[in-house]
């Protein structure tokens, strides 16, 4: 796939659905997965760092409250919800493309990137992504340098409903339901959202990892995800 | 947008982060339709938080941050603080949290001095989208 034609599958099936459906999945993305919890409050205080591709910003009230937080994504609709989030004192968001991130280099304790990466529809793009993710953590001697925690959707979910497994296409369209009233008495509306999702193997994040020139220093397999933490 | 990201921000142009002189932004230049718009916003104040980040923070950055949107009160130089809690102290941690927690930057535009590309802050929330001849 050409670069033009993965952005525009991305604006057509991520940016625009998320757009379309914030509302609904700030209703019901509510849990925080507890690897993402662990690393932010492990963080020590004065930490400071980024949290690309916030979403509804459900991250912001699970950090330890002597850290700051800037916290971005690509959608408006949900960065203005994920702005209500923003606790009076140690976060704060900005709307800003996951690729062309606005952060100075080498100035980041740390750098979240939960379910992000797996949006972006070519490998060279997801590459990037991971790469603008490193780019802003300070370099430094393992505890010296910042570090890095990315979570991407796996494919290997056979366990789910969803039921994907080793073998199976990666790059899959995931519907999105909303139904609604128009009046009462009326019929249900459906519609049905497509969001893109390149679904990952086992090993690819580490793959794109080092590719992207950082250095994974833990990793593993989370509820259908999988997650490393990585530094520059 | 507090006025302590302004700190953590640059220009997004691809060529600009190559040159040091996309950090910081400036906001020397407002427009007519985003007049530039600051508030205040209580913060329980904490002064081991200020103490905390003070080392992250880019001093000679704040200085023309805060000079541009009014404020000539800053020393020259990172205040050296050993105990956060003395009662000497307290007065500078104070103001510093004022300054960088409290003031909100609600609406306004924020000049990349390299491709002078204008970003803007509306309803308190900056967009650093480009445009796409922008994006290489
Ligand atoms: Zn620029």
């Amino acid at each position: 796939m050409e670069e033009k034609e993965a952005e525009q599958l991305e604006q057509e099936h991520v940016h625009e659905v998320y757009d379309r459906i914030a509302s609904h999945f700030s209703q019901t993305r509510y849990k925080p997965w507890p690897i993402v919890e662990r690393f932010l409050q492990s963080l020590p205080a004065g930490s400071v760092g980024l949290d690309i591709g916030c979403g509804n910003g459900k991250y912001l009230s699970v950090a330890n409250p002597g850290i700051y937080i800037f916290a971005t994504d690509r959608s408006a609709a949900l960065v203005r919800i994920a702005a209500a989030e923003r606790r009076a004192r140690g976060a704060d968001v900005g709307v800003a493309d996951g690729i062309e991130m606005p952060v100075p280099s080498g100035r980041f304790d740390f750098a979240i990137s939960i379910a992000v990466v797996h949006h972006f529809a070519t490998r060279a793009r997801r590459v990037d992504a991971v790469r603008s993710v490193l780019r802003g953590l300070r370099e430094g001697k393992e505890e010296q340098g910042g570090k890095a925690l990315i979570y991407v959707w796996a494919l290997e979910q056979g366990g789910s409903r969803r039921g994907w497994d080793e073998g199976d296409s990666q790059d899959v369209m995931v519907p999105w339901v909303t139904r609604r009233k128009k009046k009462e008495g009326e019929e249900e509306e459906e519609r049905v959202e497509k969001r893109y999702y390149h679904l990952y193997r086992k090993g690819e994040l580490e793959e794109d990892i080092a590719a992207a020139g950082g250095v994974v220093v833990e990793n593993g397999y989370e509820r259908d995800n999988w997650w490393a933490v990585a530094r520059r | 947008m507090k006025l302590l990201t302004a700190n953590f921000v640059q220009c997004s142009v691809k060529a600009c982060s190559a040159t040091p002189k996309c950090f910081p932004l400036h906001f020397d230049q407002q427009t007519a339709d985003v007049p530039l718009e600051l508030a205040h916003e209580d913060v329980d104040f904490s002064p081991e938080f200020i103490y905390n980040i003070l080392p992250r923070i880019d001093w000679p950055a704040l200085l023309i941050t805060a000079r541009e949107l009014g404020n000539n009160m800053l020393p020259e130089t990172t205040p050296e603080i050993e105990n956060p809690n003395a009662p000497e102290n307290e007065q500078i941690l104070r103001d510093l949290h004022t300054l960088l927690l409290e003031t909100q930057i609600i609406q306004g535009s924020m000049r990349c001095e390299n491709c002078n590309h204008i970003y803007f802050i509306r309803d308190s929330i900056p967009n650093f989208l480009l445009p796409g001849h922008l994006v290489q």
